[in-house]
């Protein structure tokens, strides 16, 4: 019987054949922190050990409130300059570079065939490029530093084969949207998730990420999908490191297989306060919006921009209505603003801010005041995840917010030209 | 490992780490008293003032889920909370919870079996669990983790394992 993907991998680090179920001990590639390295510093001196395992090892990028809202946030990131500087950690990357999924993507971390953990739950994201790549917690990115090590359980694997072309003014998002709303919150719990057909092998590698980005909101493990050209073009002259692609065998004992047909889709909302609460936009036009965020690792890539911009070119954001910009990272902010979309989005009356993370877990930058509204372009709705526990927020492709924006009501693509 | 007892405290599916130990406080709540006193703080607002010692948290499916944050393993724990009874967790939640040496039980009843506020009695050796609707059995925990578990947490281990204690 042949092997899965993540069998494989784990393998592989394990130095032995192993089966699903199986707890392993193995060392990471690469291993991703952001502000809570700070923390994460702390407990490792709790460890007792001075000198960290492998400096090239831990990859350090300050995304979650920069520049800092206040003292305490401040003192974070200085704590972490510290202790980076102290241990001669190479791979640093300060307020100005980014949202830290996208810029391990952008410098060549995210590998094929690579073990990438990261303390934070959306690192699954380096998936649509080949890795295997999980979330851990604090504690254990501490052991991490001080060891290298960490058991990891063989995960079983769910392959989703996705068909049909998409619509037009349907994409990625409302994809995945459906795919969470009918397998719900915990439908992919502990799996390894293979995305898989022809509708992915359409999508450029922006796409494919907010679908391993999210795969973590149905429970998942890991989401993975197979490198082909566009994920070989994307990493010459970036990766950081040789590669090997690895695949599952035809003959791999795969625990289900889910066949979506999205040629029909209409856009996707998940409603409040789940991600799996997943409705047709049609079902809940016309509600009434106080904010639209247009950011997150989820949907605030070049791709995102474009259509965006093509929908707010030459008009105004509704004047009920506020509009957050936060591009995922520096390079994409510096191409929208070569390609002209930061002006028409600024002209249109959105409010752009630095790259980062911003409101999508309540820190600055735009949260919302009890019982407001947001529609949101990011990942996650749970009760409280903006800041204020009486907020709504609604989950939604790029295009949809923009097109929200504009009537100051939820509306989906009902054919207008862009 | 000596038994569990303890009131319960009641919830229902998909219990995410946002209404455990919201993501505002973060980096800003650290001390673990002060992470006490906001434990559930957006799911249920009595929890953290009137939970006692050896109390047990019960809910449905996939409790934990959302974020890695271990904080809203770790805020239980300093809550004192004796374990946390779930249909099923979300995997990182449930790494949390070992390396918190927070017992994390996985229990196939659904929580109506449990009457609210009552007493349970929960021995971690046998897997077995007592209410007033009977006596439940659980899964142990793999063997593989037991030895973290039973170090009392992952840093108490790390330590163990790497001769410093
Ligand atoms: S943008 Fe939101 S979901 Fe993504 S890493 Fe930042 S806080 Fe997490």
């Amino acid at each position: 019987m042949g092997k899965t993907f993540a069998e494989k991998i784990l393998g592989m680090k394990a130095g032995k054949e192993v089966v699903p179920g199986e707890i392993v001990e193995v060392k990471p590639d690469f291993a991703m922190s952001h502000d809570n390295t700070a923390a994460i510093s702390k407990t490792f001196k709790q460890i007792g050990v001075d000198k960290i395992d492998d400096p090239e090892r831990h990859v350090i990028i300050l995304d979650h409130c920069v520049p800092a809202a206040n003292e305490k946030f401040a003192q974070n990131h200085k704590d972490i300059r510290e202790f980076v500087g102290e241990q001669k950690m190479p791979n640093f990357f300060d307020i100005n570079r980014g949202i830290c999924h996208q810029v391990m993507a952008e410098e060549g971390f995210a590998l094929p065939g690579h073990l990438i953990v990261g303390s934070d739950s959306h690192t699954t994201t380096y998936g649509a490029y080949g890795a295997f790549s999980t979330g851990i917690g604090r504690s254990e990115m501490a052991v991490i530093l001080a060891t290298g090590k960490i058991w990891l359980r063989v995960p079983e694997t769910m392959k989703i084969v996705v068909r049909g072309k998409l619509q037009k003014g349907v994409f990625a998002k409302d994809v995945m949207l459906k795919i969470i709303g009918d397998l719900s919150a915990d439908g992919a719990l502990y799996k390894s998730v293979w995305f898989t057909g022809p509708t992915i092998d359409a999508m450029s590698m922006a796409s494919r990420m907010v679908l391993t980005n999210m795969a973590v909101e149905m429970g998942a493990k890991n989401g993975y999908m197979e490198p082909d050209d566009k994920t070989l073009e994307f990493l010459k002259n970036r990766a950081r490191r040789d590669f090997k692609v690895v695949r599952s065998d035809a003959d791999a004992n795969f625990e289900s297989e889910i066949e979506f047909d999205v040629s029909e889709l209409e856009p996707q909302i998940a409603c409040p306060h789940t991600v799996d609460n997943v409705h047709p936009v049609s079902e809940v036009k016309g509600t009434k919006i106080n904010q639209v965020f247009f950011g997150s690792c989820t949907n605030a890539r070049l791709e995102d921009f474009e259509i965006v911009a093509n929908v707010l070119r030459g008009k105004k954001v509704h004047s009920s209505t506020r509009m957050i910009v936060i591009p995922a990272s520096q390079q994409i902010f510096l191409q929208a603003i070569q390609r002209g979309y930061i002006q028409d989005l600024a002209k249109a009356g959105a409010v752009i801010v630095n790259t980062g993370c911003g409101p999508c877990m309540g820190n600055h930058e735009g949260v919302p005041a009890p019982e407001e509204v947001v529609l949101s372009t990011s990942n996650r709705n749970f009760r409280g995840r903006f800041g204020s526990k009486e907020a709504e927020v609604y989950l939604c492709s790029p295009v949809t917010a923009a097109l929200s924006a504009l009537a100051g009501e939820v509306v989906g693509w009902e054919g207008e030209e862009w | 490992m000596p038994k569990i007892i303890g009131k319960v405290w009641i919830y229902g599916d998909d219990v995410n780490t946002d209404v455990i130990f919201p993501g505002k406080y973060t980096y800003t709540v650290t001390d673990p008293d002060e992470m006490a006193k906001i434990a559930l703080e957006d799911l249920d607002p009595e929890f953290a003032k009137n939970v006692k010692p050896g109390d047990i948290v019960v809910a449905g499916k996939n409790f934990g889920c959302g974020s890695s944050r271990e904080q809203a393993a770790f805020c239980l724990k300093y809550a004192q909370v004796g374990a946390v009874i779930a249909k099923s967790f979300s995997r990182l939640y449930f790494r949390n919870c070992i390396n918190a040496g927070l017992p994390a039980i996985t229990l196939a009843e659904s929580p109506e079996i449990f009457k609210a506020d009552e007493k349970i009695e929960i021995d971690l050796n046998t897997g077995t669990l007592k209410c007033a609707a009977g006596i439940f059995h659980f899964p142990p925990l793999p063997d593989a983790v037991i030895g973290i578990f039973n170090d009392g947490g992952l840093i108490p281990h790390t330590r163990k394992i790497l001769g410093i204690d």
